[in-house]
Protein backbone atom coordinates (compact mmCIF):
# COMPACT_ATOMS: atom_id res chain seq x y z
CA UNK A 1 0.00 0.00 0.00
CA UNK A 2 2.73 2.25 1.09
CA UNK A 3 4.96 1.89 -2.34
CA UNK A 4 1.83 1.77 -4.31
CA UNK A 5 0.74 5.50 -2.74
CA UNK A 6 4.08 6.37 -3.76
CA UNK A 7 4.20 5.36 -6.94
CA UNK A 8 0.99 7.02 -7.78
CA UNK A 9 1.85 10.23 -6.07
CA UNK A 10 5.17 10.37 -8.20
CA UNK A 11 3.24 9.78 -11.07
CA UNK A 12 0.85 12.77 -10.23
CA UNK A 13 3.84 15.16 -9.83
CA UNK A 14 5.85 14.36 -12.53
CA UNK A 15 2.62 14.50 -14.79
CA UNK A 16 1.26 17.83 -13.56
CA UNK A 17 4.52 19.57 -14.14
CA UNK A 18 5.14 17.53 -18.02
CA UNK A 19 1.52 19.15 -18.82
CA UNK A 20 2.33 22.32 -17.34
CA UNK A 21 2.33 25.39 -19.80
CA UNK A 22 5.73 26.72 -21.02
CA UNK A 23 8.52 25.42 -22.79
CA UNK A 24 11.59 24.28 -20.63
CA UNK A 25 14.15 25.34 -23.66
CA UNK A 26 12.61 28.91 -23.08
CA UNK A 27 13.66 28.51 -19.13
CA UNK A 28 16.85 27.13 -19.73
CA UNK A 29 18.06 29.90 -22.04
CA UNK A 30 16.57 32.82 -20.16
CA UNK A 31 14.21 33.75 -23.11
CA UNK A 32 17.19 33.92 -25.24
CA UNK A 33 16.56 32.88 -28.92
CA UNK A 34 19.57 29.98 -29.24
CA UNK A 35 21.49 28.57 -31.75
CA UNK A 36 19.83 25.25 -33.14
CA UNK A 37 22.80 23.19 -31.86
CA UNK A 38 22.60 24.00 -28.55
CA UNK A 39 18.66 23.50 -28.41
CA UNK A 40 19.64 19.85 -29.78
CA UNK A 41 22.12 19.50 -26.52
CA UNK A 42 19.59 20.27 -23.99
CA UNK A 43 16.89 18.63 -25.24
CA UNK A 44 19.33 15.42 -25.37
CA UNK A 45 20.83 16.41 -22.12
CA UNK A 46 17.12 17.05 -20.24
CA UNK A 47 15.40 14.03 -22.14
CA UNK A 48 12.67 16.52 -24.02
CA UNK A 49 12.11 14.68 -27.33
CA UNK A 50 11.59 11.26 -25.53
CA UNK A 51 7.88 9.86 -24.82
CA UNK A 52 6.42 10.81 -21.62
CA UNK A 53 6.57 7.72 -20.25
CA UNK A 54 10.00 7.40 -21.14
CA UNK A 55 10.86 10.29 -19.17
CA UNK A 56 8.90 9.18 -16.27
CA UNK A 57 10.37 5.87 -15.94
CA UNK A 58 14.08 7.75 -16.14
CA UNK A 59 12.92 10.45 -13.69
CA UNK A 60 11.72 7.48 -11.32
CA UNK A 61 14.65 5.53 -11.98
CA UNK A 62 16.87 8.34 -10.93
CA UNK A 63 14.98 9.24 -8.19
CA UNK A 64 15.09 5.26 -6.82
CA UNK A 65 19.30 6.21 -6.94
CA UNK A 66 19.02 9.84 -4.88
CA UNK A 67 18.84 11.48 -8.30
CA UNK A 68 16.53 13.96 -8.64
CA UNK A 69 17.36 15.66 -11.92
CA UNK A 70 19.41 19.06 -12.26
CA UNK A 71 18.40 22.62 -11.08
CA UNK A 72 17.56 24.76 -14.35
CA UNK A 73 17.78 27.80 -12.24
CA UNK A 74 20.96 26.83 -9.87
CA UNK A 75 22.56 24.38 -12.90
CA UNK A 76 23.14 21.79 -9.54
CA UNK A 77 22.08 18.32 -8.76
CA UNK A 78 18.79 18.84 -6.93
CA UNK A 79 19.75 15.85 -4.86
CA UNK A 80 22.53 17.96 -3.25
CA UNK A 81 19.98 20.97 -3.26
CA UNK A 82 17.87 19.05 -1.28
CA UNK A 83 20.45 17.59 1.09
CA UNK A 84 21.72 20.89 2.09
CA UNK A 85 17.59 21.81 3.28
CA UNK A 86 16.36 18.90 4.58
CA UNK A 87 18.09 19.51 8.26
CA UNK A 88 16.35 22.25 8.48
CA UNK A 89 12.96 21.45 7.89
CA UNK A 90 13.68 18.11 9.54
CA UNK A 91 15.03 20.16 13.01
CA UNK A 92 12.16 22.62 12.44
CA UNK A 93 9.08 19.85 12.28
CA UNK A 94 10.64 17.37 14.92
CA UNK A 95 10.71 20.46 17.32
CA UNK A 96 7.19 21.32 17.11
CA UNK A 97 6.08 17.58 17.09
CA UNK A 98 7.39 17.21 20.32
CA UNK A 99 6.32 20.73 21.43
CA UNK A 100 2.73 19.37 20.28
CA UNK A 101 2.91 15.78 22.12
CA UNK A 102 4.10 17.20 25.37
CA UNK A 103 2.60 20.08 26.15
CA UNK A 104 -0.60 19.59 23.89
CA UNK A 105 -1.55 16.29 25.32
CA UNK A 106 -0.08 17.60 28.92
CA UNK A 107 -2.70 20.28 28.85
CA UNK A 108 -5.60 17.52 27.37
CA UNK A 109 -4.87 15.07 30.11
CA UNK A 110 -4.93 18.20 32.70
CA UNK A 111 -7.91 19.39 31.77
CA UNK A 112 -9.62 16.51 31.25
CA UNK A 113 -8.98 15.03 34.86
CA UNK A 114 -9.45 18.06 36.37
CA UNK A 115 -13.02 19.91 36.69
CA UNK A 116 -12.60 23.59 37.27
CA UNK A 117 -10.64 26.41 36.82
CA UNK A 118 -7.47 24.91 34.51
CA UNK A 119 -10.36 22.65 32.85
CA UNK A 120 -12.07 26.17 31.58
CA UNK A 121 -8.96 28.34 30.90
CA UNK A 122 -7.13 25.54 28.98
CA UNK A 123 -10.60 25.38 26.98
CA UNK A 124 -11.48 28.98 26.32
CA UNK A 125 -7.12 29.43 25.28
CA UNK A 126 -7.36 26.36 23.21
CA UNK A 127 -10.41 27.57 21.36
CA UNK A 128 -8.87 30.57 20.35
CA UNK A 129 -5.38 29.42 20.29
CA UNK A 130 -6.69 26.57 17.56
CA UNK A 131 -7.72 29.16 14.99
CA UNK A 132 -4.60 30.98 14.67
CA UNK A 133 -2.42 30.63 11.62
CA UNK A 134 1.14 30.07 11.78
CA UNK A 135 1.75 32.91 9.54
CA UNK A 136 0.30 35.04 12.10
CA UNK A 137 1.81 33.62 15.36
CA UNK A 138 5.17 33.66 13.68
CA UNK A 139 4.32 38.22 13.47
CA UNK A 140 2.67 38.06 16.89
CA UNK A 141 6.16 35.97 18.45
CA UNK A 142 8.39 37.84 16.05
CA UNK A 143 7.11 41.09 17.77
CA UNK A 144 6.98 40.13 21.42
CA UNK A 145 10.44 37.99 21.57
CA UNK A 146 12.58 39.54 18.87
CA UNK A 147 11.50 43.34 18.27
CA UNK A 148 10.23 43.90 22.20
CA UNK A 149 12.39 41.63 24.32
CA UNK A 150 14.75 40.76 22.18
CA UNK A 151 15.41 37.47 23.55
CA UNK A 152 15.37 35.54 20.38
CA UNK A 153 15.97 35.96 16.79
CA UNK A 154 13.60 36.94 13.88
CA UNK A 155 15.65 35.54 11.67
CA UNK A 156 18.27 32.96 9.88
CA UNK A 157 18.83 28.86 11.04
CA UNK A 158 21.97 29.17 13.50
CA UNK A 159 24.86 27.15 13.15
CA UNK A 160 25.86 24.22 15.51
CA UNK A 161 23.33 22.10 17.90
CA UNK A 162 22.11 24.86 20.42
CA UNK A 163 22.26 27.66 17.68
CA UNK A 164 19.89 25.87 15.68
CA UNK A 165 17.45 25.47 18.55
CA UNK A 166 17.62 28.98 19.73
CA UNK A 167 17.24 30.03 15.95
CA UNK A 168 14.05 27.08 15.64
CA UNK A 169 12.16 28.50 18.82
CA UNK A 170 10.36 30.71 17.44
CA UNK A 171 9.21 29.00 14.82
CA UNK A 172 8.68 25.74 16.11
CA UNK A 173 6.23 27.53 18.62
CA UNK A 174 4.71 29.54 15.45
CA UNK A 175 4.57 25.84 13.66
CA UNK A 176 3.19 23.91 16.71
CA UNK A 177 0.32 26.58 18.27
CA UNK A 178 -2.64 25.51 16.59
CA UNK A 179 -2.03 21.60 16.28
CA UNK A 180 -0.97 22.05 20.07
CA UNK A 181 -4.48 23.79 20.85
CA UNK A 182 -6.42 20.83 18.56
CA UNK A 183 -4.30 17.93 20.00
CA UNK A 184 -4.82 19.47 23.26
CA UNK A 185 -8.84 19.61 22.75
CA UNK A 186 -9.11 16.10 21.58
CA UNK A 187 -7.33 14.94 24.23
CA UNK A 188 -9.34 16.23 26.95
CA UNK A 189 -12.88 15.20 25.22
CA UNK A 190 -11.15 11.99 25.06
CA UNK A 191 -9.76 11.50 28.65
CA UNK A 192 -13.64 12.90 29.63
CA UNK A 193 -15.55 10.21 27.69
CA UNK A 194 -13.99 7.24 28.32
CA UNK A 195 -14.42 8.27 32.35
CA UNK A 196 -18.23 8.14 31.27
CA UNK A 197 -17.92 5.14 30.26
CA UNK A 198 -19.81 2.07 31.88
CA UNK A 199 -16.92 0.31 32.56
CA UNK A 200 -15.57 3.15 34.09
CA UNK A 201 -17.85 4.06 36.40
CA UNK A 202 -18.03 0.27 37.64
CA UNK A 203 -14.36 0.36 38.30
CA UNK A 204 -14.67 3.46 40.19
CA UNK A 205 -17.38 2.07 42.27
CA UNK A 206 -15.72 -1.03 42.81
CA UNK A 207 -13.69 1.28 44.99
CA UNK A 208 -10.33 0.65 42.19
CA UNK A 209 -7.85 3.21 43.36
CA UNK A 210 -7.52 6.77 40.95
CA UNK A 211 -4.45 6.08 39.47
CA UNK A 212 -4.63 2.66 38.45
CA UNK A 213 -8.68 3.46 36.98
CA UNK A 214 -6.84 6.60 34.98
CA UNK A 215 -3.97 4.65 33.74
CA UNK A 216 -5.49 1.26 33.26
CA UNK A 217 -9.43 2.10 31.86
CA UNK A 218 -9.46 5.68 31.22
CA UNK A 219 -5.98 6.43 29.18
CA UNK A 220 -5.85 3.28 27.31
CA UNK A 221 -8.70 3.96 25.82
CA UNK A 222 -8.62 7.40 25.36
CA UNK A 223 -4.86 6.93 23.59
CA UNK A 224 -6.61 5.96 20.61
CA UNK A 225 -8.03 9.13 19.14
CA UNK A 226 -5.33 10.49 20.73
CA UNK A 227 -3.19 9.17 18.51
CA UNK A 228 -5.43 9.76 15.73
CA UNK A 229 -5.26 13.52 16.40
CA UNK A 230 -1.31 13.80 17.08
CA UNK A 231 -0.80 11.49 13.67
CA UNK A 232 -2.52 14.02 11.67
CA UNK A 233 -1.55 17.40 13.12
CA UNK A 234 2.04 15.97 13.08
CA UNK A 235 2.17 15.27 9.52
CA UNK A 236 0.36 18.52 8.51
CA UNK A 237 3.38 20.26 9.40
CA UNK A 238 5.40 18.94 6.81
CA UNK A 239 4.01 21.19 4.41
CA UNK A 240 2.87 23.89 6.74
CA UNK A 241 6.74 24.22 7.61
CA UNK A 242 7.23 25.90 4.24
CA UNK A 243 4.95 29.14 5.78
CA UNK A 244 7.06 29.46 9.17
CA UNK A 245 10.22 28.67 7.21
CA UNK A 246 9.23 31.84 4.95
CA UNK A 247 8.12 33.82 8.06
CA UNK A 248 11.42 33.33 9.90
CA UNK A 249 13.28 33.05 6.79
CA UNK A 250 15.08 29.70 6.90
CA UNK A 251 16.46 27.60 4.37
CA UNK A 252 14.32 24.79 4.48
CA UNK A 253 12.81 22.23 1.78
CA UNK A 254 9.47 24.39 1.97
CA UNK A 255 10.36 27.83 1.36
CA UNK A 256 13.12 26.85 -1.48
CA UNK A 257 9.73 24.84 -2.85
CA UNK A 258 7.65 27.84 -2.43
CA UNK A 259 10.39 30.20 -4.85
CA UNK A 260 11.43 27.20 -7.09
CA UNK A 261 7.46 27.08 -8.00
CA UNK A 262 7.36 30.94 -8.52
CA UNK A 263 10.83 30.78 -11.03
CA UNK A 264 9.50 27.21 -12.62
CA UNK A 265 12.40 25.41 -11.43
CA UNK A 266 10.23 22.43 -12.30
CA UNK A 267 13.24 19.21 -11.38
CA UNK A 268 13.45 20.90 -7.74
CA UNK A 269 9.47 21.30 -7.64
CA UNK A 270 9.32 17.27 -8.42
CA UNK A 271 12.12 16.59 -5.92
CA UNK A 272 10.84 18.53 -2.99
CA UNK A 273 7.19 17.21 -3.48
CA UNK A 274 7.72 13.88 -4.11
CA UNK A 275 10.41 14.17 -0.45
CA UNK A 276 7.39 15.88 1.17
CA UNK A 277 4.29 13.46 -0.10
CA UNK A 278 7.30 10.32 1.17
CA UNK A 279 7.54 12.38 4.72
CA UNK A 280 3.76 12.72 4.67
CA UNK A 281 2.64 8.90 3.87
CA UNK A 282 5.80 7.31 5.50
CA UNK A 283 4.14 9.45 9.07
CA UNK A 284 0.83 8.03 8.47
CA UNK A 285 2.14 4.27 8.07
CA UNK A 286 4.21 5.07 11.53
CA UNK A 287 0.47 6.23 13.33
CA UNK A 288 -1.02 2.62 11.84
CA UNK A 289 1.96 0.63 13.58
CA UNK A 290 1.27 2.41 16.40
CA UNK A 291 -2.52 1.67 16.59
CA UNK A 292 -1.97 -1.92 16.44
CA UNK A 293 0.68 -1.29 19.03
CA UNK A 294 -2.28 0.52 21.49
CA UNK A 295 -5.46 -1.49 20.19
CA UNK A 296 -4.66 -5.61 19.70
CA UNK A 297 -7.94 -5.46 18.01
CA UNK A 298 -6.42 -3.90 14.96
CA UNK A 299 -4.98 -5.37 12.63
CA UNK A 300 -2.04 -4.01 10.38
CA UNK A 301 -3.50 -2.31 7.12
CA UNK A 302 -7.34 -1.27 8.67
CA UNK A 303 -7.33 1.68 9.98
CA UNK A 304 -9.11 2.44 13.30
CA UNK A 305 -12.14 4.98 12.35
CA UNK B 1 -41.87 -1.43 15.71
CA UNK B 2 -45.21 -1.07 15.13
CA UNK B 3 -47.53 -2.59 12.44
CA UNK B 4 -49.62 0.55 10.64
CA UNK B 5 -46.35 2.56 9.90
CA UNK B 6 -47.33 6.09 9.53
CA UNK B 7 -46.24 7.22 5.70
CA UNK B 8 -42.17 7.75 5.30
CA UNK B 9 -43.14 11.24 4.26
CA UNK B 10 -44.33 11.93 7.86
CA UNK B 11 -41.65 10.41 9.41
CA UNK B 12 -38.58 12.38 7.86
CA UNK B 13 -40.81 15.59 8.34
CA UNK B 14 -40.77 14.95 11.48
CA UNK B 15 -37.47 14.23 12.30
CA UNK B 16 -35.91 17.29 10.78
CA UNK B 17 -35.66 20.25 12.92
CA UNK B 18 -35.80 24.18 11.59
CA UNK B 19 -32.76 25.70 10.59
CA UNK B 20 -33.60 28.50 13.40
CA UNK B 21 -34.24 25.59 16.04
CA UNK B 22 -30.69 23.89 15.30
CA UNK B 23 -28.42 26.91 15.68
CA UNK B 24 -30.36 27.89 19.22
CA UNK B 25 -29.37 24.45 19.99
CA UNK B 26 -25.79 25.40 19.38
CA UNK B 27 -25.99 27.45 22.72
CA UNK B 28 -24.48 31.25 23.16
CA UNK B 29 -21.17 30.84 21.81
CA UNK B 30 -22.90 29.21 18.62
CA UNK B 31 -25.09 32.36 18.25
CA UNK B 32 -22.73 34.18 18.49
CA UNK B 33 -20.00 32.70 16.22
CA UNK B 34 -23.30 33.11 13.64
CA UNK B 35 -23.60 36.37 14.30
CA UNK B 36 -19.90 37.41 13.67
CA UNK B 37 -20.03 35.06 10.86
CA UNK B 38 -23.11 36.93 9.62
CA UNK B 39 -21.15 40.58 9.97
CA UNK B 40 -18.11 39.31 8.07
CA UNK B 41 -20.58 38.19 5.64
CA UNK B 42 -22.13 41.65 5.33
CA UNK B 43 -18.71 43.13 5.39
CA UNK B 44 -17.53 40.82 2.28
CA UNK B 45 -20.17 42.15 0.47
CA UNK B 46 -20.36 45.88 0.63
CA UNK B 47 -16.47 46.49 2.32
CA UNK B 48 -15.73 48.22 -0.60
CA UNK B 49 -18.83 50.88 -0.07
CA UNK B 50 -17.73 51.07 3.34
CA UNK B 51 -14.04 52.19 2.86
CA UNK B 52 -13.25 55.61 3.47
CA UNK B 53 -10.20 55.70 1.18
CA UNK B 54 -9.27 53.80 -2.16
CA UNK B 55 -7.75 50.53 -1.18
CA UNK B 56 -5.07 50.48 -3.89
CA UNK B 57 -3.93 54.40 -3.42
CA UNK B 58 -1.53 55.15 -1.25
CA UNK B 59 1.14 58.46 -0.53
CA UNK B 60 4.58 56.11 0.46
CA UNK B 61 4.94 59.37 2.89
CA UNK B 62 2.57 58.08 4.82
CA UNK B 63 4.27 54.79 4.89
CA UNK B 64 3.31 52.58 8.43
CA UNK B 65 1.91 56.11 10.15
CA UNK B 66 -0.54 55.66 12.94
CA UNK B 67 -4.25 56.40 13.35
CA UNK B 68 -4.88 59.76 12.52
CA UNK B 69 -8.42 61.98 12.77
CA UNK B 70 -9.62 60.86 9.05
CA UNK B 71 -7.65 57.68 9.29
CA UNK B 72 -8.88 54.93 11.98
CA UNK B 73 -6.20 52.47 12.10
CA UNK B 74 -3.18 54.90 10.05
CA UNK B 75 -1.39 53.79 6.65
CA UNK B 76 -0.17 50.20 5.69
CA UNK B 77 3.80 50.12 4.58
CA UNK B 78 2.38 51.51 0.97
CA UNK B 79 0.94 54.41 2.70
CA UNK B 80 -2.95 53.02 2.03
CA UNK B 81 -5.31 53.78 4.45
CA UNK B 82 -5.01 50.24 6.50
CA UNK B 83 -9.04 50.41 6.88
CA UNK B 84 -10.00 50.67 3.63
CA UNK B 85 -7.72 47.78 2.83
CA UNK B 86 -8.70 45.30 5.23
CA UNK B 87 -12.60 46.14 4.09
CA UNK B 88 -11.39 45.81 0.77
CA UNK B 89 -9.57 42.41 1.79
CA UNK B 90 -12.47 40.82 3.39
CA UNK B 91 -14.00 39.70 -0.23
CA UNK B 92 -10.95 37.97 -0.89
CA UNK B 93 -10.21 37.05 2.06
CA UNK B 94 -14.01 34.77 2.12
CA UNK B 95 -14.90 33.75 -1.26
CA UNK B 96 -12.01 31.98 -1.85
CA UNK B 97 -12.72 30.11 0.84
CA UNK B 98 -16.43 29.95 0.24
CA UNK B 99 -15.33 28.61 -3.54
CA UNK B 100 -13.18 25.81 -1.92
CA UNK B 101 -16.42 24.89 0.48
CA UNK B 102 -18.60 24.70 -2.24
CA UNK B 103 -16.56 22.71 -4.70
CA UNK B 104 -15.36 20.23 -2.32
CA UNK B 105 -18.89 19.55 -0.39
CA UNK B 106 -20.17 19.33 -3.80
CA UNK B 107 -18.12 16.66 -5.10
CA UNK B 108 -17.59 14.80 -1.51
CA UNK B 109 -21.40 14.51 -1.33
CA UNK B 110 -21.31 12.73 -4.85
CA UNK B 111 -18.91 10.48 -4.34
CA UNK B 112 -19.94 9.70 -0.73
CA UNK B 113 -23.66 8.81 -1.90
CA UNK B 114 -22.76 7.17 -5.01
CA UNK B 115 -20.10 5.00 -3.11
CA UNK B 116 -22.60 4.00 -0.17
CA UNK B 117 -25.51 3.63 -2.99
CA UNK B 118 -23.70 1.49 -5.15
CA UNK B 119 -21.08 -0.39 -3.32
CA UNK B 120 -18.71 -2.94 -4.56
CA UNK B 121 -16.28 -2.26 -7.33
CA UNK B 122 -17.42 1.07 -7.94
CA UNK B 123 -16.84 2.06 -3.58
CA UNK B 124 -13.24 0.48 -3.97
CA UNK B 125 -12.73 2.33 -6.79
CA UNK B 126 -13.98 5.56 -5.22
CA UNK B 127 -12.13 4.72 -1.48
CA UNK B 128 -8.40 3.79 -3.00
CA UNK B 129 -8.73 7.26 -5.19
CA UNK B 130 -9.42 9.23 -2.36
CA UNK B 131 -6.68 7.30 -0.83
CA UNK B 132 -3.96 8.27 -3.06
CA UNK B 133 -5.21 12.22 -2.46
CA UNK B 134 -4.83 11.71 1.55
CA UNK B 135 -1.37 11.43 0.47
CA UNK B 136 -1.55 15.45 -0.71
CA UNK B 137 -1.35 17.67 1.65
CA UNK B 138 -3.30 21.22 1.04
CA UNK B 139 -1.02 23.31 1.01
CA UNK B 140 1.36 21.09 -1.38
CA UNK B 141 -1.29 20.89 -3.78
CA UNK B 142 -1.54 24.41 -3.93
CA UNK B 143 2.22 25.16 -4.47
CA UNK B 144 2.46 22.37 -7.19
CA UNK B 145 -0.86 24.01 -9.02
CA UNK B 146 0.87 27.53 -8.87
CA UNK B 147 4.31 26.24 -10.40
CA UNK B 148 1.43 24.59 -12.86
CA UNK B 149 -0.87 27.29 -13.98
CA UNK B 150 1.07 30.01 -12.42
CA UNK B 151 0.33 31.60 -8.68
CA UNK B 152 -3.37 32.75 -8.46
CA UNK B 153 -6.26 32.59 -6.10
CA UNK B 154 -8.52 30.08 -8.17
CA UNK B 155 -5.55 27.91 -8.65
CA UNK B 156 -4.86 27.92 -5.03
CA UNK B 157 -8.90 27.40 -4.43
CA UNK B 158 -9.24 24.43 -7.06
CA UNK B 159 -6.28 22.24 -5.34
CA UNK B 160 -7.52 22.70 -1.97
CA UNK B 161 -10.72 21.77 -2.76
CA UNK B 162 -9.20 18.50 -4.71
CA UNK B 163 -7.16 18.37 -1.17
CA UNK B 164 -10.20 18.01 0.82
CA UNK B 165 -12.64 16.40 -0.84
CA UNK B 166 -11.33 12.98 0.59
CA UNK B 167 -11.87 14.22 3.79
CA UNK B 168 -15.44 15.51 3.22
CA UNK B 169 -15.89 12.04 1.04
CA UNK B 170 -15.00 9.98 3.92
CA UNK B 171 -17.17 10.94 6.57
CA UNK B 172 -20.42 11.14 4.45
CA UNK B 173 -19.45 7.55 3.08
CA UNK B 174 -20.04 6.01 7.00
CA UNK B 175 -23.38 8.53 7.26
CA UNK B 176 -24.49 7.97 3.55
CA UNK B 177 -23.73 4.16 4.44
CA UNK B 178 -25.73 4.21 7.87
CA UNK B 179 -28.65 5.91 5.88
CA UNK B 180 -28.70 3.39 3.30
CA UNK B 181 -29.41 0.95 5.51
CA UNK B 182 -32.40 2.58 7.32
CA UNK B 183 -35.69 0.85 6.41
CA UNK B 184 -37.19 4.16 4.64
CA UNK B 185 -35.08 4.13 2.37
CA UNK B 186 -35.64 0.21 1.57
CA UNK B 187 -39.55 0.79 1.67
CA UNK B 188 -39.36 4.04 -0.64
CA UNK B 189 -37.54 1.32 -2.95
CA UNK B 190 -40.45 -1.00 -2.96
CA UNK B 191 -42.40 1.88 -3.81
CA UNK B 192 -40.59 2.03 -6.85
CA UNK B 193 -38.99 5.30 -6.25
CA UNK B 194 -35.74 5.23 -8.43
CA UNK B 195 -32.46 5.91 -6.71
CA UNK B 196 -31.67 9.39 -8.02
CA UNK B 197 -35.04 10.55 -6.03
CA UNK B 198 -34.25 8.57 -2.91
CA UNK B 199 -30.50 10.53 -2.75
CA UNK B 200 -31.50 13.78 -3.79
CA UNK B 201 -34.88 14.04 -1.90
CA UNK B 202 -34.54 11.66 0.66
CA UNK B 203 -31.41 10.49 1.87
CA UNK B 204 -29.10 13.96 1.65
CA UNK B 205 -31.91 16.17 3.30
CA UNK B 206 -31.29 13.68 6.37
CA UNK B 207 -27.86 14.07 5.99
CA UNK B 208 -28.06 17.93 5.74
CA UNK B 209 -27.28 18.43 9.55
CA UNK B 210 -23.62 16.91 9.06
CA UNK B 211 -23.04 18.42 5.98
CA UNK B 212 -23.60 21.71 6.96
CA UNK B 213 -21.50 21.15 10.01
CA UNK B 214 -18.26 19.72 7.43
CA UNK B 215 -18.89 23.03 5.22
CA UNK B 216 -18.79 25.35 8.43
CA UNK B 217 -15.73 23.70 9.84
CA UNK B 218 -14.31 23.18 6.57
CA UNK B 219 -14.79 26.79 6.13
CA UNK B 220 -12.02 27.82 8.93
CA UNK B 221 -8.81 25.59 7.33
CA UNK B 222 -9.94 26.31 4.02
CA UNK B 223 -9.72 30.51 4.94
CA UNK B 224 -6.46 29.36 6.87
CA UNK B 225 -4.83 27.50 4.35
CA UNK B 226 -5.64 30.09 1.68
CA UNK B 227 -4.38 33.26 3.39
CA UNK B 228 -1.17 31.09 3.92
CA UNK B 229 -0.96 30.37 0.06
CA UNK B 230 -1.64 34.00 0.01
CA UNK B 231 1.05 34.96 2.52
CA UNK B 232 3.47 32.69 0.78
CA UNK B 233 3.16 34.76 -2.65
CA UNK B 234 1.17 32.03 -4.55
CA UNK B 235 -2.30 33.09 -3.57
CA UNK B 236 -3.89 36.60 -4.35
CA UNK B 237 -1.52 38.71 -5.86
CA UNK B 238 -1.16 42.00 -4.69
CA UNK B 239 -1.95 45.08 -5.14
CA UNK B 240 -5.12 43.22 -4.85
CA UNK B 241 -6.19 43.38 -0.77
CA UNK B 242 -6.17 40.27 0.96
CA UNK B 243 -5.92 39.53 4.78
CA UNK B 244 -2.74 37.02 4.12
CA UNK B 245 -1.24 39.22 1.09
CA UNK B 246 -1.42 42.19 3.69
CA UNK B 247 0.28 40.20 6.34
CA UNK B 248 3.32 39.34 4.04
CA UNK B 249 3.48 42.86 2.78
CA UNK B 250 3.26 44.41 6.22
CA UNK B 251 5.72 41.90 7.93
CA UNK B 252 8.35 44.46 7.18
CA UNK B 253 6.75 46.69 9.73
CA UNK B 254 7.06 44.68 12.84
CA UNK B 255 10.48 44.64 12.72
CA UNK B 256 10.55 48.51 12.00
CA UNK B 257 8.25 48.70 15.16
CA UNK B 258 4.94 49.35 13.24
CA UNK B 259 3.47 46.20 14.07
CA UNK B 260 -0.43 47.28 13.52
CA UNK B 261 -1.00 46.61 9.80
CA UNK B 262 -0.08 42.92 10.34
CA UNK B 263 -1.58 42.15 13.19
CA UNK B 264 -4.92 43.85 12.59
CA UNK B 265 -4.91 41.56 9.28
CA UNK B 266 -3.93 38.55 11.44
CA UNK B 267 -6.50 39.32 14.34
CA UNK B 268 -9.31 39.69 11.20
CA UNK B 269 -7.98 36.02 9.94
CA UNK B 270 -8.27 34.53 13.75
CA UNK B 271 -11.73 36.39 14.58
CA UNK B 272 -13.78 34.71 11.79
CA UNK B 273 -11.59 31.69 11.65
CA UNK B 274 -12.62 31.10 15.84
CA UNK B 275 -16.30 31.65 14.63
CA UNK B 276 -16.54 29.34 12.17
CA UNK B 277 -14.64 26.36 14.12
CA UNK B 278 -16.98 27.43 17.13
CA UNK B 279 -20.02 27.09 15.17
CA UNK B 280 -18.89 24.27 13.12
CA UNK B 281 -17.84 22.35 16.24
CA UNK B 282 -21.42 23.02 18.33
CA UNK B 283 -23.14 22.07 15.05
CA UNK B 284 -21.39 19.28 14.01
CA UNK B 285 -22.01 17.70 18.24
CA UNK B 286 -25.80 18.75 17.34
CA UNK B 287 -25.64 16.53 14.32
CA UNK B 288 -24.24 13.34 16.18
CA UNK B 289 -26.87 13.98 18.75
CA UNK B 290 -29.78 13.93 16.72
CA UNK B 291 -28.21 10.22 15.11
CA UNK B 292 -28.59 9.22 18.47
Amino acid sequence: MLVATLVVSSFVIFSALYLAPGNPIAVLSGGRTLPAESIKVLEARYHLNDPFITQYWLWLKGVAHGDFGISIALRENVSTLIASRIGTTAALVLYASLLILVIGIGLGLAAGLRRGFLDTSVLAVTAVSAAIPSFVAAIVLILLFSVKLTLFPSLGDGQGLFGTIYHLTLPAVALAISSLAIVARVTRASVREEFGREHVQTAVSRGIPYRQLVRRHVLRNAAIPITTISGITVASLIAIAAVVERAFGLNGLGAYLVSAANSKDFAVVQGISLVLVTAFVVVNVLVDVLYAILDPRVSLGSRAQ
Amino acid sequence: MSTAAPPVEAVAAVERRSWLALLRATGAAGVASAVAIAIAAFVAAFGPLLAPDSPYLGQLSSSYVGPTGGHLLGFDGQGRDLLSRLLGGARTSLVGPLTVVVICILAGTVLAVSAAWKRGTYDAFVSSGLDVLFAFPGILLAILAAAVFGAGLVAASLALAVAYTPYVARVLRGAALRERSQQYVAALEVQGASAFSICLRHLIPNMLPLIVAQATILFGYAMVDLAAISFLGLGVQPPNPDWGVMIAENQSGVVQGYPLAALAAGICIVIVVVAFNILGERLYDQAQAERR
